[in-house]
């Protein structure tokens, strides 16, 4: 069965007003630009953002932003995106801050089937507020509890028809923990391989993570992102 | 662009790299500190993933290669790439012998605040809270005084703090400083540094211990 997925509206097809969506990237870098740029063109609104940035001013999720799509981002550098202050100062955005480590880890127990941890990360501190302390061998830890969405939109380098994924540089960060964490997973990627031309041991993504795949056609380059085809 | 200060700072922390060494550089002056390592063994590791960072020339930029600040990188052989919540474990679990790192503001016992400002609204905290907890050995490379000209080294913080662990080292323009028993120790003046100007511009209290050298040029 090809996982292929005709374009950005086929892709979207399961999102939902009121869906918590999990987006990878570090800024752009490795962000779903094309399934970003498809869900700018839904009707869909009220959405839960998990994303390590809210894009940058008026590109990737800050054209999103701008829409007023967004009621909730979870992440844990905002500050790439001016437009997020000014939104959270007007009220029109909740915004939920951890560290990037935690961040990771709650998406990564998220899709390990992991209720949540206990982490040293932000103990004593202002996001430690309201959290559960344990003493766990003579350190204090706070607890954090695991991260799940409804959707994940990803980018990878290359995958195969199964939805086996490989990918590319420091383009990879968030991508593979958000795989494993959402009801449904779409990966946008450069190529699009038969089985078997990637080697098993090169796959980051086993396809059991992936529901469809999508060939990218906004793409980050040295002098901004560029439209293909 | 880097001024003169923020580069003397920058080469007297790469003084302290001695590898073999994992070290992972927070944005500002911690990034210059690496033009300054030639030890093979000083691998350099960034919270977005890869370790093995090394300086790109414009025309080999990638777009998708990037430090934490998301600088164009290039990659060292024998480097590797990694998803964030293994990054992050590596950091968290003690991997990362040496994290570098800039202040808004520090203590006398140590502690550091540098990710929020009183009174606005609190808009990132990126990799700075798991690397405090997580960094074998912390040295904060700052400016001396804020850009009013108060201290930042402080009694007390009056910023939010990034984490209860007490850093290592502090090397400012004026002096390096290191952490002992929640105590600041003066270990050393930087060139062209009294003393007495140390005093004036630094509000913690602080014990001095210079090392002979230092004694010798007379200051």
């Amino acid at each position: 069965m090809s996982k292929l997925l005709e374009n950005g509206t086929a892709a979207l097809k399961s999102v939902r007003t009121g869906d918590t969506i999990m987006v990878g990237g570090f800024g752009l870098i490795g962000a779903p630009l094309t399934l970003i740029d498809a869900l700018t063109e839904k009707d869909v609104k009220d959405l839960t953002i998990i994303s390590n940035n809210l894009g940058e001013k008026g590109k990737g999720l800050g054209i999103l932003l701008g829409q007023k799509k967004i009621k909730k981002g979870i992440g844990s550098y905002f500050t790439s995106n001016r437009d997020v202050g000014d939104a959270y100062r007007r009220g029109e955005i909740k915004l939920e801050l951890l560290p990037q480590g935690t961040l990771s880890e709650s998406i990564r127990a998220g899709g390990a089937g992991i209720g949540g941890y206990y982490t040293k990360t932000g103990v004593g501190t202002e996001l430690a507020k309201n959290k559960e302390e344990r003493e766990i061998n003579g350190e204090l830890y706070i607890f954090e509890p695991a991260i799940r969405a409804n959707v994940a939109l990803i980018r990878a380098w290359k995958a195969d028809t199964l939805g086996n994924l490989v990918y590319y540089k420091t383009a990879r960060n968030f991508n593979p923990v958000m795989a494993t964490a959402a009801d449904v997973v779409i990966a946008e990627v450069d190529k699009i391989v038969e089985p078997g031309e990637l080697s098993p041991e090169e796959i980051v993504t086993p396809h059991l993570f992936v529901d469809g795949i999508l060939l990218a056609t906004k793409i980050l380059t040295n002098e901004g992102v560029v439209t293909h085809g | 662009m880097a001024n003169e200060i923020q580069e003397s700072i920058a080469s007297r922390a790469a003084k302290e790299l001695n590898g073999p060494c994992v070290v992972n550089l927070g944005i500002g002056i911690p990034t210059l500190v690496a033009k300054y390592i030639d030890d093979q063994q000083v691998y350099f590791h960034t919270e977005n993933g890869l370790l093995g960072v090394t300086d790109v020339d414009e025309e080999h930029q990638d777009p998708n290669l990037v430090n934490a600040g998301k600088l164009p990188v290039g990659e060292t052989l024998g480097a590797s790439f990694f998803n964030s919540a293994e990054s992050f474990g590596m950091i968290r679990g003690g991997h990362v012998d040496v994290a570098i790192l800039g202040v808004l503001q520090m203590d006398q016992t140590g502690k550091i605040a540098n990710w929020a400002v009183p009174g606005k609204n609190i808009m990132g905290v990126g990799g700075a809270m798991d690397l405090l907890v997580g960094a074998k050995k912390v040295i904060i490379t700052t400016t001396h005084t804020a850009k009013d000209g108060s201290s930042k080294l402080l009694k007390e913080c009056t910023f939010p703090i990034t984490s209860t662990r007490i850093v290592d080292m502090i090397i400012t323009e004026l002096a390096v400083f290191e952490v002992k028993e929640k105590q600041l120790e003066l270990v050393e003046l930087m060139p062209g540094a009294t003393l007495d100007e140390v005093r004036e511009k630094t509000e913690a209290v602080f014990s001095v211990s210079l090392k002979q050298d230092h004694l010798e040029e007379g200051i």
